[in-house]
C-alpha cells in the first residue's frame, strides 16, 4: 500500500506492506538508522520517535498508521550544524554510554521539555520511565535534561 | 555555540591526561550516527531467521522444510543434516564442552536452534519459520538443579560418550576442608543458610547478531558482529570452520551494551557463517528480544548451602556447597583452570581462619550460558553469599552488621594478603572505606530514624555490603581461555605531526574506551587526548588480545597502553638526547617534554621528537626511525577493587513493595583515569543490581517453559525504581598496575544486590521474623516471606 507522511520535515511516499512497522519503515525504507529497536514489546523505548510532537514507540506502530502525520526522528534534532540543547545536555552530563537507548531518550525528553520547560527531577523520571537504559542508571539522564532546561531558560532570557 | 565539528566542552574540563574529560564517542551517538550491527547493509545481503524449539526436552522425529522452501522469497533452509555435511552441526563451547549448532537428535532447552531460514528480507524469513514442520516426541524435563542428579532424572546429554547422569563437570573444591572443620569445631556461633542466586540475564538493549560475508573467489570471510572478544572469536571460527585465521576479519561496530552477553559464540553466528559460505552472499542474522532472553548467555543460577562461624566476636570460618546449573550445554565463560570461575573468592574481605568451597555443576533443560552479566567470573555469587552470611551471623550474634565486618576485616598492614582459598589481594584499607560510607549515609542517624519508624509500624531497612573483587584476568601462567593466554596488546604510533594512533585488543561496549585510552596516552606522553585516536574492534587493525569482560579493560588493556606509551617515551628520550646533544641520563621528563636537567629551558617537545624521528636527520646509533612501539601485557596478578555499599529501603506493609530510597556506594578502584566515566560505570552497575535484587528473574515452569521471555515479564528497572545514587570514593592504588588503577565496571553489580537484600531483611526481621529471602524481592515474594512462607525463585 502507498503510505505518505512527513519525516523530519520532508514529505515521503512509499509502497509498503500493510503490516510494516514504523520502526522498519524509518530504518529500512528510509535508511534513518538513528532510531533503534530493542524489545518488540513497547517496553524499552529505544525506538521512540515523535509523531505530531508526541513521543511514540515506533516498534508497535504501523507505518500505515502514520499516513498524513508528521514524524520526527533523532536525525532532526541538529539543525544547520546547531545541536539541540538536549543533545548538548546528554554530552555535558555523561548521560549516555553505549548510545543505544540515546535516540529514544533524546526524542522523549525533547518532547517533555517542549511541553514542560521546567520539569522537576521526578517529572523527568516519570517522562523517561517508558524507556530502559542499561548503562547509566538514569541519574545522569535526569541531570542532562535538567542541564538542557536550564540552558534553554538562560538562552530565552538572553533573547 | 555548538557546531557540527565541535561539541561544547568547558576548557577547564579538558585535561591533558587524567580527569573528567567528556567523551569523544558522544559526538556520533547524540546525533543517531552510531553504527550498530543492524544498521549495516551490504550489497546483495540476505536475511536469516532461526526456528527454535517449543519444548525444553524432546526427541526430534522429523523435520520437513519443503513448505518453507516453496516460499518465493526463501533462498535456503538449513538443518542439522546440512550442517553435518559441513562438519558444523556441533561446535565447541568455551568450557571444552560441545553445543549443537542446530538440533538434530533432540532438543535440550526451550528456544534451542532447530533450523535456519535464509530469505531475501527479514519479514519473509520469519514468515517461513511457520512453514517448517517439525515433529517432536516430548521427554520429561530437568528444570530444578537439585533434582538433576536424581537417579531417575532423564539424561540430557546422551550425545556424550559415557555420560550416564547430568553431572556437567567433576566436583571442584578450594580451601582446606580439615582446617575448616576445626574452625567450626572451635566456633562460638554457627549460622546456616540455603541461598539461591537465581538465573537472570544481562539483556543488553541491543540484541546479538552477525553479518557473515564469505567471498568464494578470494576465500576471505568478513564478519560484522558486536562481541566482547573479537580476536578470540576469530581463532574459534578458524578452528570450527576450518578457515585460515588470517583470511577472517571481524569488525565489531558500535555495541549496544554487552555486560557479558556478547562474550560467547552463539549457534546463530555459526549459521550465518555457514549460510554465507553456502550461498556466497552476505547473510545477516539478528535475534529478537525473546531469542536473546531464552537462548543466549544467562547469568548465575547458583544453588548454595552455606555455613559461617565466629569465635571471640570475629568471623572465623566459611563452608559452602554449591550446585551450579549450567543448562543444556556447558558454555560458561571463565578461565580454563577455574571451572567455577572465581567463586572461591567467597571468603570476601575478611581475615578468616579457614574456608572450604565445593561446587558441583549439573546439566538441566535450560538455556546454556553462565557467568555473564557484569560478574567477574562468579564473584557476584561469591560476594552475595558471603555478604548475606555475614548479615545472618550478625543477626545471630545480635551485633550490628557493620560492627561485625569491622572486627573481621583484613587489616591494611596485612596486604598483600593471601586468602585461605588461594587469592593474593594486592592492597586495601577496608575499614577506612567502610567509615566513609557510614559518614555519607549518616549511619547512626539512619538507625535512629529506623527505630522511630518502626515504632510507627513502618518497615524501613538498612543494608550493608562490603565486597572485594578480583578483576583483570590474568597472569598467563594461571589464566587462559581455550588455551589462549588472557593477555592484551597495544600498538602505539606517533606520527610525524605528533598525532597518535593507539590500537588495542579490547572492544568497547559503551565504557568509553575511545576517551579513556586516549587519556592514558595523553597522561604518559603529553599529547592532547583529542590528538590520539583509539582503534579497536577490528581484527585487521588491532593487536591480538582476549577482550573486554571481567572488568579487564583498564587492568589489562589500560596497562598495555600505559606500558606502550612509556616505551615510546623511552625511545623519545634517546632521540631527544641526540637532538639536544646530551646523554639520555641527563634528561628529565615533564609531561610532553624531555629537558636537560639543570637547564630546563633546553628541551624537546614530544611533537618535535616525533618529527625528528621520521626526518632525514641522524637517529641515535643503532636505532630505527619512527616513533612507535608495541606490547603484549601480561598482568602479574589480578587487581582487587573493593567497596562499601549501604542501601536504605522502605517496604510497604500493605503491598510488600520494596522501594530503594537511598543507595550509597563508596568504591575504591585505585587511581581513576576518567572519574566521570568511572561514576557512570558505577551508576549503571548499581541499576542492574537494583534490577537483580528486586525484579530480574528468568524462571521456568515444570515443563521447562521460560516464563520471562520478553521485557513484559523480564523486568528491568526504569528511572522510577532507581534511586538517585550517592557515590563516594577512596583511593588505594594498585601496587602492580602501571597506573595504580583497578577494574571497576563490575563492582557495582557485584556489590549492590546483597546490600539491598540485607536491607529488605533488616526491614522485616524484627516485625515479621524474616531471616532470609531469595531474590528477586518482588512484592509477591516479599509478601510470602512476611507471611512466614518464603518461596524459592524457581
Amino acid at each position: 500500500m502507498e503510505v505518505t507522511m512527513t519525516v523530519n520535515g520532508t514529505p515521503v511516499s512509499h509502497d509498503v506492506e500493510p503490516r510494516m512497522l514504523l520502526v522498519h519503515f524509518i530504518r529500512e525504507t528510509l535508511g534513518l538508522t538513528g532510531t533503534h529497536w530493542g524489545c518488540d514489546t513497547s517496553n524499552c523505548g529505544a525506538c521512540v520517535v515523535q509523531v505530531d510532537g508526541r513521543p511514540v514507540k515506533s516498534c508497535t506502530t504501523l507505518a500505515a498508521m502514520c499516513a498524513g502525520h508528521d514524524v520526527r526522528t533523532v536525525e532532526s534534532l541538529e539543525v544547520d550544524g546547531q545541536l539541540d540543547p538536549i543533545q548538548m545536555g546528554f554530552h555535558e552530563r555523561h548521560a549516555l554510554q553505549c548510545g543505544f537507548c540515546t535516540p529514544g531518550m533524546l526524542m522523549t525528553t525533547r518532547a517533555l521539555l517542549d511541553e514542560n520547560p521546567d520539569p522537576t527531577d521526578h517529572e523527568i523520571r516519570v517522562a523517561i520511565s517508558g524507556g530502559i537504559c542499561r548503562c547509566t542508571g538514569y541519574k545522569n539522564i535526569v541531570s542532562a535534561v535538567r542541564w538542557a532546561a536550564d540552558y534553554e531558560a538562560a538562552t530565552a532570557k538572553e533573547a | 555555540m555548538a557546531t557540527v565539528e565541535n561539541l561544547p566542552s568547558g576548557t577547564q574540563d579538558r585535561p591533558i591526561g587524567f580527569g573528567r574529560l567528556k567523551r569523544k564517542e558522544d559526538a556520533r551517538f547524540i546525533r543517531g550516527q552510531g553504527t550498530y550491527l543492524d544498521d549495516i547493509k551490504l550489497p546483495g545481503m540476505v536475511y536469516g531467521a532461526l526456528l527454535r524449539s517449543p519444548y525444553a526436552h524432546a526427541r526430534i522425529v522429523s523435520i520437513d522444510t519443503s513448505r518453507a522452501l516453496a516460499h518465493p522469497n526463501v533462498a535456503a533452509v538449513v538443518t542439522a543434516k546440512d550442517l553435518e555435511t559441513l562438519g558444523l552441526a556441533w561446535m565447541p563451547t568455551i568450557s571444552y564442552d560441545t553445543q549443537a549448532v542446530l538440533a538434530g537428535d533432540k532438543v535440550r532447552f526451550q528456544g534451542q536452534e532447530v533450523a535456519f531460514v535464509i530469505a531475501t528480507d527479514e519479514y519473509s524469513a520469519n514468515d517461513a519459520l511457520a512453514l517448517i514442520d517439525v515433529e517432536y516426541e516430548p521427554l520429561p524435563a530437568v528444570v530444578n538443579a537439585r533434582k538433576a542428579l536424581d537417579p531417575d532424572a532423564p539424561v540430557i546429554r546422551d550425545d556424550k560418550d559415557g555420560q550416564r547422569d547430568n553431572l556437567a563437570s567433576p566436583t571442584w573444591e578450594a580451601g582446606d576442608e580439615e582446617a575448616t572443620d576445626r574452625a567450626f569445631a572451635e566456633a562460638d556461633t554457627v549460622v546456616t543458610r540455603d541461598i539461591i542466586y537465581p538465573r537472570c540475564h544481562p539483556a543488553p538493549l541491543e540484541t546479538c547478531g552477525m553479518i557473515a560475508d564469505f567471498n568464494p573467489k578470494t576465500g576471505q570471510l568478513d564478519i560484522y558482529n558486536g562481541n566482547q572478544a573479537p580476536h578470540a572469536h576469530r581463532t574459534v571460527y578458524a578452528h570450527v570452520a576450518g578457515l585460515a585465521e588470517h583470511m577472517i576479519r571481524i569488525r565489531c561496530q558500535d555495541i549496544g551494551g554487552g555486560f557479558g552477553n556478547k562474550v560467547p559464540v552463539y549457534p546463530g553466528y555459526v549459521c550465518a557463517i555457514a549460510g554465507s559460505i553456502v550461498a556466497g552472499v552476505p547473510v545477516k542474522w539478528v535475534e529478537n528480544r525473546t531469542e536473546n532472553l531464552v537462548s543466549t548467555g544467562f547469568a548465575r543460577d547458583y544453588v548454595m548451602h552455606a555455613e559461617m562461624c565466629s569465635k571471640g566476636g570475629k568471623i572465623t570460618g566459611l563452608r559452602v556447597d554449591v550446585i551450579a546449573d549450567h543448562g543444556a550445554f556447558d558454555s560458561t565463560a571463565q578461565p580454563t583452570k577455574f571451572p567455577a570461575g572465581f567463586f572461591h573468592i567467597c571468603c570476601g574481605s575478611y581475615d578468616l581462619q579457614a574456608a572450604h568451597v565445593k561446587v558441583k555443576a549439573v546439566y538441566s533443560n535450560k538455556a546454556p550460558g553462565g557467568v555473564a552479566y557484569r560478574c567477574s567470573f562468579r564473584i557476584t555469587e561469591a560476594v552475595y553469599l558471603v555478604e548475606r552470611m555475614v548479615d545472618a551471623l550478625a543477626l545471630e550474634m545480635k551485633v550490628d552488621p557493620i560492627e561485625l565486618r569491622m572486627r573481621s576485616f583484613i587489616a591494611p598492614e596485612q596486604f598483600p594478603y593471601e586468602t585461605t582459598t588461594g587469592w593474593t589481594y594486592d592492597s586495601g584499607n577496608y575499614a577506612n572505606t567502610m567509615r566513609v560510607a557510614m559518614d555519607m549515609a549518616g549511619y547512626e542517624h539512619l538507625r535512629r530514624e529506623q527505630a522511630e519508624r518502626r515504632a510507627r509500624g513502618e518497615l524501613m531497612g538498612i543494608g550493608v555490603s562490603f565486597f572485594t573483587e578480583g578483576v583483570g584476568a590474568g597472569p598467563r601462567k594461571h589464566m587462559d581461555i581455550l588455551g589462549l593466554a588472557m593477555n592484551d596488546g597495544a600498538d602505539l604510533r606517533v606520527h610525524p605531526s605528533g598525532k597518535a594512533v593507539v590500537s588495542i585488543s579490547a572492544q568497547t561496549q559503551g565504557q568509553g574506551h575511545e576517551t579513556t585510552f586516549a587519556q592514558i596516552v595523553a597522561e604518559e606522553l603529553g599529547i592532547p587526548p583529542e590528538d590520539v585516536e583509539v582503534r579497536h574492534g577490528d581484527t585487521d587493525r588491532s593487536p591480538y588480545g582476549l577482550g573486554t569482560y571481567g572488568s579487564r579493560s583498564t587492568p589489562v588493556s589500560g596497562a598495555a597502553v600505559a606500558v606502550v606509551s612509556r616505551k615510546v617515551r623511552d625511545k623519545a628520550r634517546l632521540i631527544a638526547a641526540t637532538m639536544l646533544e646530551t646523554r639520555p641520563e641527563d634528561l628529565a621528563w615533564e609531561k610532553g617534554r624531555w629537558y636537560v636537567k639543570g637547564d630546563p629551558e633546553k628541551g624537546a617537545m614530544i611533537e618535535e621528537i616525533a618529527e625528528r624521528a621520521y626526518s632525514g636527520e641522524q637517529m641515535p646509533e643503532g636505532m630505527e626511525g619512527g616513533l612507535d612501539a608495541q606490547v603484549i601485557y601480561d598482568p602479574p596478578n589480578l587487581t582487587y577493587p573493593y567497596g562499601a555499599y549501604i542501601a536504605v529501603v522502605d517496604v510497604d506493609p500493605d503491598t510488600a513493595q520494596v522501594k530503594v530510597r537511598r543507595f550509597i556506594a563508596v568504591d575504591d578502584c585505585g587511581v581513576r583515569i576518567n572519574p566521570m566515566i568511572v561514576d557512570g560505570q558505577i551508576h549503571g552497575g548499581l541499576a542492574e543490581g537494583v534490577g537483580i535484587a528486586l525484579m530480574e528473574l528468568l524462571s521456568f515452569d515444570e515443563e521447562g517453559n521460560c516464563l520471562n521471555s520478553s521485557f513484559m515479564d523480564y523486568l528491568i528497572p526504569t528511572a522510577l525504581e532507581c534511586p538517585d545514587f550517592e557515590l563516594g570514593e577512596t583511593v588505594t592504588p594498585c601496587p602492580h598496575h602501571p597506573l595504580g588503577a583497578k577494574g571497576v565496571g563490575e563492582s557495582p553489580n557485584v556489590g549492590s544486590p546483597p546490600a539491598i537484600v540485607n536491607a529488605v531483611i533488616d526491614a522485616l526481621h524484627e516485625s515479621h521474623g524474616v531471616d532470609h529471602i531469595d531474590m528477586p524481592c518482588t512484592p509477591a515474594r516479599v509478601w510470602a516471606a512476611m507471611q512466614g512462607r518464603p518461596e524459592p525463585p524457581q
